[in-house]
């Protein structure tokens, strides 16, 4: 499967989604206005890569800020790797937030309260 | 039965403000006010948990208007905007005021209303269960928006919105919301 590699900009998030590493990354701001449009063809491929996917996958979210119409993608993003998790494979969510940075951090845990894959909230610190 | 919605809105926000701004609410727009007020924030060396509140507040108060504005009335001023609003960032004592405002039908305003009404009576417990719940079962509006914007609002302040419904003619009515950004949550 061909990666995906994208720039990040200042309403959108720099992506990589590597098959071959089983390592995902969203990382930056997404404030889009039209959040569908830029997550769709990342759950599309996550579609694609949960047909065989590798026995472990690493997911790192290192986001600055978030708009809540982005928010329901990233759920629709984490519940393809739910159901990877569910098909008896390793997928491991760490979910970075900085230091003081509250509304980040209870983002992080509304997402694992919803999603059954295992979380781990790691704080930035400068 | 229409009146001035700029003099009324200037009447109601008070103070000087850091920004302002009336017209067409695009994607370029936003951009440019998110942008100057980041700078402005980090300018004065504003504690950076609150600058971030504030940004994040703004994001959701400007993509609303974006979002959800209706049509503006027959025989209203300003006729090219396809989304008008008016905003307006304030520094007072504790923190900023983000104040909005833009035209909705007559029709929808219980619905709205009602919605302002059950954040304003929920608990931070209850708005956080409120806001996993939507986020969880509603899908993306055809207008785009999420159903999200005013419960992660007042998630993230921590305050009342403060709001007011202005009747502007029989199928109009102008929307103002009041928001505090401060340090106490």
């Amino acid at each position: 499967m061909e990666p995906i590699f994208i720039e990040g900009t200042p309403k959108t998030p720099t992506i990589r989604f590597d098959a071959n590493e089983g390592v995902f990354e969203i990382k930056g701001r997404s404030i889009p206005e039209n959040s569908v449009e830029f997550y769709k063809p990342l759950v599309d491929w996550l579609d694609q890569y949960k047909e065989s996917p590798l026995g472990k996958t690493v997911v790192n979210i290192r986001l600055e800020y978030f708009n809540t119409s982005s928010s329901k993608c990233i759920l629709d993003v984490f519940k393809k790797l739910e159901s990877i998790h569910k098909a008896k494979n390793d997928v491991e969510v760490n979910w970075y937030y900085e230091e003081d940075d509250e509304d980040m951090l209870e983002a992080g845990e509304d997402y694992e309260s919803i999603i059954r894959v295992p979380f781990k909230m790691i704080e930035i610190v400068e | 039965m229409s009146f001035d919605v700029e003099k009324y809105f200037s009447d109601i926000t008070g103070g000087s403000p850091i920004l302002h701004f009336k017209g067409n609410i695009d994607a370029d727009l936003i951009n440019r006010m998110l942008d100057t007020v980041e700078e402005k924030l980090v300018l004065i060396n504003e504690d950076p948990k609150l600058r971030k509140k504030v940004y994040n507040v703004l994001v959701e108060s400007l993509q609303n208007l974006y979002h959800h504005v209706d049509k503006v009335p027959e025989g209203f001023e300003d006729q090219t905007a396809e989304r008008f609003g008016i905003f307006t960032l304030l520094k007072v004592n504790d923190g900023y005021k983000i104040i909005t405002g833009n035209f909705v039908r007559n029709e929808g305003v219980n619905e709205l209303e009602e919605k302002l009404k059950r954040i304003n009576s929920s608990t931070h417990e209850e708005i956080t269960e409120l806001y996993k719940f939507i986020l969880n079962h509603q899908r993306i509006s055809s207008k785009g928006g999420g159903g999200l914007g005013l419960v992660d609002i007042a998630r993230k302040t921590g305050n009342k919105l403060d709001y007011l419904f202005k009747r502007y003619d029989d199928n109009n009515s102008f929307f103002y919301l009041n928001i505090l950004v401060d340090n106490k949550k």
